[in-house]
């Protein structure tokens, strides 16, 4: 429904739950109980995403046009029914890509000030 | 376990739940977390969520709401006008009946009056006050007070201000405590007591400049030196916004005997469990008990107990309910106006809202935005009502009797809440019925060339005018009512002339002033030299002017016999200089006039009203005829006209007239001449600047006050109820307004979903007069309905407001049939454009679009 298409740094900073499920579906679509389970793998645990915040962030970033739910199911075998999937756009790529760019310099930034 | 997480999920909107309630559940099913925490997790995520969808509905309310800016300004406009009538006339309302007074406990605050024939409410006699006093056991206290007016000399110009003589426990029984200083106590009202007073917070600032030094010093009060015990804070008042002072009564002991001066109002405050009914009951007993002791003076005193609050004539309160129902009326027509437009919106959106279905937005999903768009309208609609009510409540002020309460009726925190909720209750009113119907969301709208639902739709939409023709309908009779009551009361005579009159007060400080000579020097010096004027016909002085003051009532005796007063047997007294008559174009209808020589060394004479010389010499000429009256013996030398002293609407006393040299030197000062008027050829007030200068020079310490007109003192007399009317015109118009667009809109409706059906007609030869008639029909089928049923709730309602109606018939059969004639001539004029597009339908085009 969105009419004119925003610029991806007019999403920074990301809400930390948005950015995490970006990375989680970046590399294949993942329905939401892996998104939780990668997250949470790769903080270490740090990072436990509750059902709510999770779906939603997904509700959002659908009509962001961050993610799209996907038709074909990866693993029909282990396919549950009423599982959706969830794969990122080519702009939530963009998106996420601004993200680590805007987190990157500030990290450079705060290096230089002698924060790390 | 599950079903306790399921249950929660219900805190998330329907369509996210039935989107991912399920995945939901399967996460929270592997994951075991504790129910605590379940419960945490959904109530910080649930609001979040709702949050999300409500951004994205009002930023699609802004799209939609400004692509039809002609909609979108019709509908807040007439939601506006429909919040800020019944916002203004609630803040009146509020202020006026409901909202607490400024006092301790004010719930268990009475005024007790007695209850004489002829009267709804007297004052009562200093004696009665007494006994009533001393012999109750419901009450914690009870006072007494009485308002007057004096001179306020020494601080800048000479003013006339107003103020209370109250009991010493007044201030205990109202439970307020003062500013500065201390407020009066039984200390204070002994004969003894040295002269104390305590000023209002606004008289302290307008006179003193708020100087807190003031307080132990003396100020002249109408010539008493008095001294300043205390100042009370600014919000105040009583017994209302005028009194900027309060002395003790120096009642000596004696006064308390008398039980024909009924001068004292009283305040009590119940005791702790006793209530309203019971007090009633035993001021009744005790009234009973009184009668019995004292046979002659009581035979007919009653005694009636009123919440403080409730102490407004019934006239003043009917007039404000009447304007609160009709304040309803209107919003209950915006509302099924707005309902019907959204309506006719909602179909013309059929195809989006179909499309939109189709794509899968649930049915919950578009009830809300529905709502959502409906609250939006209704609350800019809110917010612009707010601030029309602001700019209306100066307008209102009228309708305020005054009242122990400072300030006006303002926009403050209790009515912005009552316009909350108003707002709140009207977007769900005109909302849901269109929200609802289009949630059913059957996708036949996608089909090519649909007109599906337009009989169901017309229905409901005809159900909704019918109800705004049926108020529109009783709010204009209603109206009619009014004006006719208004006109009637406007109408009758107050028995003296009011055009061309200029009025003011000089009221003469009294120890200064006490000898008669010297009053009388002063009106004739100041009389002949105003009657000099060019442009002055007339001029005179009399004790109070009719409309301004009803009090001033003395028994009647005759021939040697006391009648029983509460018969009647009472009359208003003036003291008037010989121009009076001819000022007021009052009529001598026998004898003669009051003139300058009925010195005070001459026979004591008196003119009578009409009403008084027929009660007590039936068909005999009065002239000549003793009686005895207020302390003394006097003859009747003259017959005039009654005049309505105690105002227009109301019963009054016969009036005696006196001349104003045979007022007694010590007694009776409070009748001493103070109201002067004068009749001018031109405009009254042009003279105003010469007379204020013959005063001055008169005596360069006399104020003046009370400048007004005759005919703006009869015009105020019933300003309220003119002002009723015209606020409740206004609300009839704008009602007929809404009810005719109403059915102007149904109309193009109609035509425009008939088209087809009309043009096929038109195919097979049907005349202008048969499709006129089709299209005619269903309008006037309405137009019959709402009448019929807007005349039995106008009669309801006409019924209910009676007492406003100056014994116009509830039933009045002109106003009926104007009101009826008008909703006709409204339902035509609403069809006329319609109409004519019916008569304008080409065959051929609307054939071919099918």
């Amino acid at each position: 429904m969105a009419l004119k298409s925003p610029s991806p740094e007019s999403f920074l900073p990301l809400p930390a739950a948005t950015f995490h499920i970006l990375m989680a579906v970046a590399e294949e679509d993942r329905h939401g109980y892996a998104i939780i389970q990668d997250v949470a793998a790769r903080t270490g645990g740090e990072l436990k995403l509750s059902a709510g915040t999770l779906y939603r962030s997904i509700q959002r970033m659908l009509e962001q046009g961050l993610l799209i739910e996907t038709e074909e199911r990866p693993d029909p075998e282990f396919d549950d029914e009423r599982r959706r999937y969830y794969r990122i756009t080519p702009f939530g790529a963009a998106v996420a890509k601004a993200e680590a760019t805007r987190m990157s310099k500030l990290v450079k930034w705060a290096r230089a000030l002698g924060f790390a | 376990m599950m079903r306790f997480y399921r249950a929660l999920l219900h805190l998330y909107p329907a369509s996210f739940r039935a989107e991912y309630g399920e995945e939901m559940c399967a996460v929270y099913k592997r994951r075991r977390t504790s129910l605590l925490s379940a419960a945490l997790e959904v109530l910080r995520n649930a609001p979040a969520v709702h949050w999300d969808i409500l951004r994205q509905d009002l930023r699609y309310t802004a799209r939609t709401l400004a692509r039809s800016p002609g909609f979108t300004a019709v509908a807040i406009l007439v939601l506006a006008l429909g919040i800020g009538a019944n916002t203004a006339i609630f803040s009146v309302t509020d202020f006026v009946l409901i909202r607490p007074l400024p006092f301790q406990s004010p719930d268990r605050l009475v005024a007790l009056w007695e209850k004489l024939p002829g009267y709804t409410h007297m004052e009562l006699s200093p004696a009665n006050y007494g006994d009533w006093k001393r012999m109750n056991t419901d009450f914690e206290d009870m006072a007494g007070f009485t308002t007057w007016q004096v001179n306020l000399i020494g601080q800048g110009a000479p003013e006339r201000i107003k103020g209370a003589l109250v009991t010493g426990n007044l201030f205990a029984v109202l439970g307020v405590q003062s500013l500065l200083g201390r407020p009066i106590t039984p200390a204070d009202d002994r004969e003894s007591a040295p002269h104390t007073v305590v000023l209002s917070y606004g008289l302290w600032q307008r006179a003193f400049g708020g100087d807190s030094g003031v307080l132990g010093r003396k100020v002249n009060l109408g010539g008493t030196p008095t001294v300043v015990i205390g100042i009370m804070p600014p919000q105040f008042s009583f017994p209302d916004q005028e009194v900027d002072f309060w002395t003790p009564f120096e009642f000596p002991e004696a006064a308390f005997g008398d039980r024909n001066n009924n001068i004292l109002n009283c305040v009590a405050r119940l005791r702790d469990g006793v209530s309203l009914q019971q007090a009633n009951a035993e001021m009744n007993l005790i009234a009973d008990q009184l009668r019995r002791q004292y046979p002659k003076e009581l035979q007919h005193t009653g005694a009636i107990v009123d919440r403080m609050r409730d102490d407004i004539s019934e006239q003043r309160r009917l007039l404000l309910v009447a304007l609160a129902g009709a304040a309803l009326c209107v919003l209950l027509i915006a509302c099924s106006n707005l309902a019907n437009l959204l309506l006719a919106r909602a179909l013309a959106r059929q195809k989006e809202l179909a499309v939109r279905t189709a794509l899968g937005a649930g049915r919950e999903r578009l009830i809300r935005q529905l709502v959502t768009e409906s609250m939006v309208l209704a609350l800019l609609g809110g917010l612009l009502g707010i601030a029309l009510a602001d700019i209306a409540l100066p307008l209102l002020i009228k309708l305020v009797p005054s009242l122990p309460l400072s300030g006006a009726p303002s926009i403050d925190l209790r009515v912005l809440g009552f316009a909350a909720i108003l707002t709140l209750l009207t977007g769900v009113g005109f909302g849901t019925v269109p929200a609802l119907r289009a949630g059913r969301g059957d996708l036949s709208g996608l089909r090519e060339g649909s007109r599906s639902g337009g009989a169901r739709k017309a229905g409901l939409r005809s159900a909704l005018i019918l109800a705004e023709v049926t108020l529109s309908v009783v709010l204009l009779i209603s109206a009619g009512l009014l004006l006719r009551a208004l006109l009637r009361v406007q109408s009758i005579n107050p028995g003296f002339r009011s055009d061309g009159v200029l009025t003011l007060q000089t009221a003469l400080p009294m120890p200064k002033y006490l000898a008669q000579a010297k009053r009388t020097a002063f009106y004739r010096r100041v009389l002949s030299e105003i009657q000099a004027l060019p442009g002055v016909s007339d001029a005179a002085y009399i004790s109070f002017l009719p409309m301004t003051m009803g009090g001033g009532i003395w028994p009647v005796n005759i021939d040697g016999k006391t009648l029983d007063r509460s018969e009647g047997h009472s009359a208003s007294l003036r003291f008037i200089t010989p121009g009076f008559f001819s000022t007021l174009k009052i009529p001598l209808l026998a004898g003669r006039n009051i003139n300058e020589s009925d010195a005070s060394d001459n026979p004591l004479v008196a003119v009578v009203s009409e009403s008084l010389a027929r009660r007590y010499w039936p068909g005999q000429s009065p002239l000549g005829r003793h009686f005895n009256f207020a302390l003394f013996d006097r003859t009747i030398v003259g017959v005039v006209g009654d005049i309505h002293v105690r105002g227009i609407e109301r019963n009054s006393e016969p009036q005696v007239y006196l001349p104003y040299q045979q007022g007694p030197d010590a007694a009776l000062i409070f009748y001493e001449p103070q109201d002067l008027v004068i009749r001018a050829s031109g405009n009254p007030r042009l003279l105003l600047p010469a007379v204020r200068r013959i005063i001055h020079e008169a005596d360069p310490e006399q104020p003046i006050s009370d400048v007004r007109t005759l005919a703006e003192i009869v015009q105020d007399d019933t300003a309220p109820r003119a002002l009723q009317v015209r606020i409740i015109g206004a609300f009839a118009a704008l009602a007929f307004l809404l009810a005719g667009l109403g059915i102007h809109g149904l109309l193009s409706f109609t035509v425009s979903t008939r088209s087809s059906e009309i043009a096929v007609r038109i195919a097979l030869g049907a005349q202008p007069r048969n499709i006129l008639r089709l299209v005619l029909q269903d309008s006037f089928v309405l137009a019959t309905a709402g009448v019929v049923l807007g005349v039995a709730l106008a009669y309801v309602a006409g019924r209910a407001m009676q007492a406003l109606l100056a014994g116009i018939a509830p039933a009045d059969a002109a106003t009926f049939l104007v009101a009826a004639g008008l909703c006709f001539l409204m339902t035509l004029v609403g069809s006329l454009v319609p109409s004519l597009r019916a008569l304008r339908v080409d065959a051929i085009t609307a054939i071919r679009s099918e």
